[in-house]
């Protein structure tokens, strides 16, 4: 689908109003296959909404949820919450860092996977978590990432 | 369904929904709260359905999926109703034993039951479990009762009754009093007094108001709010209608954080039936009271957890918080007069409306009334969500509801007030918890998490962590919080690498008030905190970092010896 | 009217008057980096802080956005202003170290140097390019991005600023200098906004007007006739 007729399509779905703006980029992104939110369509929903690029832009670029890159396949969210820190995340940060040979926030070249990092998925009992595709790995330890990310390789 | 018209024909749907589910029924109630569903509820459910159809007991035994219970430490949680057996640790292999044993037969199956370290006992029924005991669960406890997508189960259990008794037997002034009167304090971090903010919205004239619900829990470790949104949406459904009733309002808005799909579809649920009923919409009741609801779901950004960053975000704007010389009450959404409040201070409304100012009033403290639900985390043996009265001691919520320290280590601090909050020490355990005397001791109240941590927790590394979370969570407009974060930080890290002096230390001291008085919103004036209650009660740490190069908890990796 | 002292001067200001524009009438200067009279009150520099105080309570705030809208006694050089402004100015200057105005300011604040780790960044984020460029010329030529510690002022992408017309009020309002503006030839360049822009010259006299870009911005935005920037202002009333 064209940038223009997805923006159009999405805007619509929210009265074409601007106010709406984070939940019409929030439902672009989640339509992308690499959960990203390309130059082209934040240029096409600006024009339909008739707003600045520039605010679109500073939209995308302030709240964490956006992307503009393309993301990996596999969305690895390694719970970075107080009670997961007082638990040792940091550890499985470095662990899984290793694993996968990318940074937080990064994305392997094929594109199958990527990690962030994110403040509490509210499964406090169970950390450190890390939460793959909605699915939740808890009480997690290094030496169970190899297995646990084969399951998606 | 036909639209509820009028209070007799609210009065009669709720007493058919009433007759449908005896209570006296039996009934597994499992949990399916985030921490349930992380240990596998989902197919324990299933195949519990499945199991009492071949046994030919689906028609007797209904399987309830509710939101969460608490006791996230010991889930899949399993309620059997009505005898309320609590079964923890429920697997899919015990699935059969417990229709064959328990549902068939009344067997109780004692691998299942609660075993109490302290009496060495299988405890058998929830309510004798001493992590429910000394909890009051006015607030949290219906979650373990209704399905949270039932408006009838919530009808059942006496759902809309306050806000029937608001519009049809009080006036607003009435409601207003009520709710001064109770003593309710917000529950999202500032403490401030509910009555009095919605009795400066009411007093603006305007034809345009609105109520807005604060869903964006952003503090790490911590998850009262998503759990009452997951698991009672209509409650705070029912408590933002009479907030609006009492201000004069006709929209609300929810504002939910983004990482939690499960709280927004429950509670879009939520509002659809309540409109389908005629709950929302207009002419509510025959009142003549009109009010919908419309959810905004956040971009994640914790700094939008402060109410100008907020109003900035449903209005389609980045989160930036603006100067606040103008009360929201005055000027808010669109500026318009606004009513902010968070999910378990609007949660708290439809029982102060049922149950009366006076017998509120009657839980808590003086100054604290009612209950707080605390997310009691880190390492403490019962991780889950506790709901105590006000007033309560630290050490019975960490000793006798959490069950102490994991691995029965020794206690070091507690850190409530989120991430801006502040650690308190073991010397202070014994304080009531309420809003002021957790601000005396440097930390806060806080949207209600509880972080334990053992003597294996470094104090800089947690000033550290915070000071970082802050850093990358400010908004950056302020010299102040952005330069004054990233500086702090530096120094921090400094520190824990035993490259830090003692010029350092006076620096961070001579900072933490700057970046206090200096930033424009509650995120930067409240950022020093973590350093400075660390400094308070653990400075002898920061101490051993600087001159003797140490990590007393073994933590910080460059002062490990090699 | 409501009545205010201001480092002992006593006047009456209108209602909802800023601190800053009450103690600018008084001729006493607070010092200021993100505020300018055409832009709203915007709070980014925090170095405006001054003492407020009213009775028994006093604080330490921005004069810049602060409205007066009850009796306030202000004091710019109490210890607690002066050293509140001198930290801020402490945290500037180790962030843009080579700043010839910052470095005014925080001499004439008793400041040597910066006890942060030094920095070599030129832009403090005060925002004014941004809101001259939004609130007074409307081209949205560049937006803040990001956030916390990397918060920056860019065009849209970090590329060339497509909206931007050459019109130079970013570069006249930066207090630190940060913006330049330049001419190559026939060509507008503003660097930091990686800008190139075509210059138009009067068909008549050939003598520069605008880059073109600026000239059909201001066509459009003012409904003027097609040709109407093909003369320069001179030969347009010559040959009226």
């Amino acid at each position: 689908m064209s940038a223009e007729r997805l923006s159009r399509e999405v805007a619509a779905l929210y009265d074409n109003n601007p106010a709406n703006i984070i939940a019409m980029l929030q439902e672009m992104q989640n339509r992308n296959k690499n959960r990203y939110l390309p130059r082209p369509e934040l240029e096409a929903l600006a024009a339909c909404l008739a707003v600045p690029v520039a605010k679109v832009y500073r939209i995308a670029t302030f709240f964490k949820a956006f992307n503009l890159e393309p993301k990996g396949e596999h969305m690895v969210s390694l719970c970075v919450g107080t009670a997961c820190h007082v638990r040792g995340a940091a550890k499985i940060l470095t662990a899984l860092e290793g694993e996968l040979g990318i940074a937080d926030g990064g994305t392997t070249s094929d594109l199958k996977f990527s990690i962030e990092t994110v403040n509490c998925v509210g499964a406090c009992a169970l950390g450190p978590v890390a939460v793959i595709n909605e699915e939740y790995f808890g009480e997690l330890e290094a030496e169970m990432l190899p297995e646990i990310l084969n399951r998606f390789r | 369904m036909k639209k509820i018209e009028n209070a007799a024909q609210l009065e009669a749907y709720r007493s058919q929904c009433a007759a449908e589910r005896d209570p006296d029924r039996a009934m597994i109630a499992v949990c399916t709260g985030t921490g349930c569903q992380a240990h596998g509820c989902d197919k324990v459910v299933d195949l519990m359905r499945a199991e009492l159809k071949s046994a030919g007991l689906a028609d007797k035994v209904e399987v309830k999926t509710t939101g969460c219970h608490g006791y996230c430490e010991k889930g899949p949680l399993a309620v059997v109703r009505p005898e309320g057996i609590l079964y923890q640790r429920v697997k899919e292999k015990n699935v059969a034993d417990i229709v064959s044993q328990t549902i068939a037969k009344g067997e109780v199956l004692d691998k299942l039951l609660f075993f109490d370290p302290t009496t060495k006992e299988r405890i058998k029924l929830e309510k004798d479990v001493p992590f429910y005991k000394l909890q009051e669960r006015l607030v949290f406890g219906d979650n373990g009762y209704i399905d949270p997508t039932s408006i009838e189960d919530y009808l059942a259990i006496g759902g809309y009754k306050a806000l029937q008794k608001a519009l049809t037997e009080m006036t607003p002034d009435q409601v207003l009093a009520e709710v001064s009167e109770a003593g309710l304090r917000g529950r999202g971090g500032g403490g401030f007094a509910t009555g009095r903010k919605w009795e400066s919205a009411k007093k603006v004239a305007g034809e345009i108001k609105y109520v807005i619900c604060n869903a964006d829990e952003g503090d790490p470790g911590a998850y009262m709010d998503r759990s009452l949104l997951e698991g009672n949406p209509h409650a705070i459904v029912e408590g933002m209608m009479i907030g609006a009733f009492t201000i004069g309002a006709t929209d609300g808005y929810v504002y939910v954080r983004n990482e939690y799909p499960q709280a927004v579809r429950n509670l879009q649920c939520a509002i659809n039936r309540a409109r389908e009923l005629g709950l929302l919409g207009d002419n509510i009741l025959g009142s003549g009271f009109n009010f919908d609801i419309h959810i905004s779901k956040g971009g994640g950004a914790f700094v939008c957890g402060e109410s100008s960053a907020l109003i900035a975000s449903i209005e389609g704007e980045v989160g930036e918080p603006r100067a606040k010389h103008i009360h929201m009450a005055e000027s808010g959404l669109w500026g318009k007069p606004t009513v902010l409040n968070n999910v378990e201070t609007w949660a708290n409304v439809p029982l102060i409306i049922n149950r009366g100012a006076a017998w509120y009033r009657g839980i808590g403290t003086a100054g604290s009334t009612g209950t707080k639900i605390f997310s009691l985390v880190g390492k403490v043996k019962n991780t889950g969500l506790v709901e105590v009265p006000m007033g309560i001691s630290l050490r019975k919520i960490i000793f006798d509801i959490g069950g102490g320290i994991t691995k029965n280590r020794a206690f070091k601090a507690v850190q409530t007030g989120g991430p801006s909050g502040g650690c308190i020490p073991e010397a202070h355990l014994d304080m009531p918890v309420d809003f002021d005397a957790l601000t005396e001791l440097g930390s806060m109240m806080g949207s209600g998490g509880m972080i334990v941590m053992d003597d294996q927790t470094c104090m800089v590394d947690v000033a550290k962590y915070f000071v970082a979370f802050l850093k990358g969570e400010s908004c950056g407009k302020c010299t102040t919080c952005r330069e004054g974060l990233q500086r702090m930080h530096e120094i921090l890290v400094k520190i824990t690498e035993g490259k830090g002096t003692m010029a350092d230390l006076a620096l961070l001291e001579e900072m933490a008030p700057v970046i206090q008085q200096g930033s424009m919103c509650g995120l930067g004036k409240t950022a020093p905190n973590p350093v400075l209650s660390t400094l308070r009660y653990f400075r002898d740490e920061y101490l051993a970092h600087i001159n003797d190069k140490q990590c007393p908890a073994g933590v910080c990796k460059a002062l490990m010896a090699s | 009217m409501i009545a205010i002292t201001i480092n002992g001067k006593k006047s009456e200001v209108e209602r909802g008057t800023t601190i800053l524009a009450a103690a600018a009438a008084l001729n006493i200067k607070i010092p200021t980096l993100c505020n300018h009279e055409l832009l709203e009150p915007y709070g980014a520099c925090r170095l405006c802080l001054v003492e407020i105080s009213d009775g028994d309570w006093s604080t330490v705030t921005t004069s810049c956005n602060y409205p007066i809208t009850r009796p306030l006694v202000v004091e710019t050089q109490s210890a607690a202003a002066v050293k509140a402004r001198r930290m801020v100015l402490e945290m500037l200057i180790a962030r843009c170290n080579t700043s010839p105005e910052l470095n005014r300011l925080a001499a004439e604040h008793g400041l040597e140097t910066s006890r942060f780790e030094l920095r070599y960044d030129d832009c403090i984020l005060c925002g004014q390019c941004e809101r001259v460029c939004r609130e007074v010329v409307g081209a949205n030529a560049i937006t803040f991005a990001q956030r916390g510690v990397d918060r920056v002022v860019v065009p849209p992408f970090g590329e060339e600023a497509e909206q931007c017309i050459g019109c130079g009020a970013c570069v006249y309002v930066c207090p630190t200098g940060a913006i330049q503006i330049q001419e190559d030839g026939d060509r507008k360049i503003i660097d930091r906004w990686s800008r190139v822009l075509d210059l138009k010259y009067c068909s008549a006299c050939g003598v520069e007007i605008a880059p073109v870009f600026q000239c059909d911005y201001f066509r459009k935005k003012a409904d003027l006739p097609e040709d109407f920037f093909d003369l320069c202002r001179d030969c347009r009333v010559t040959q009226r």
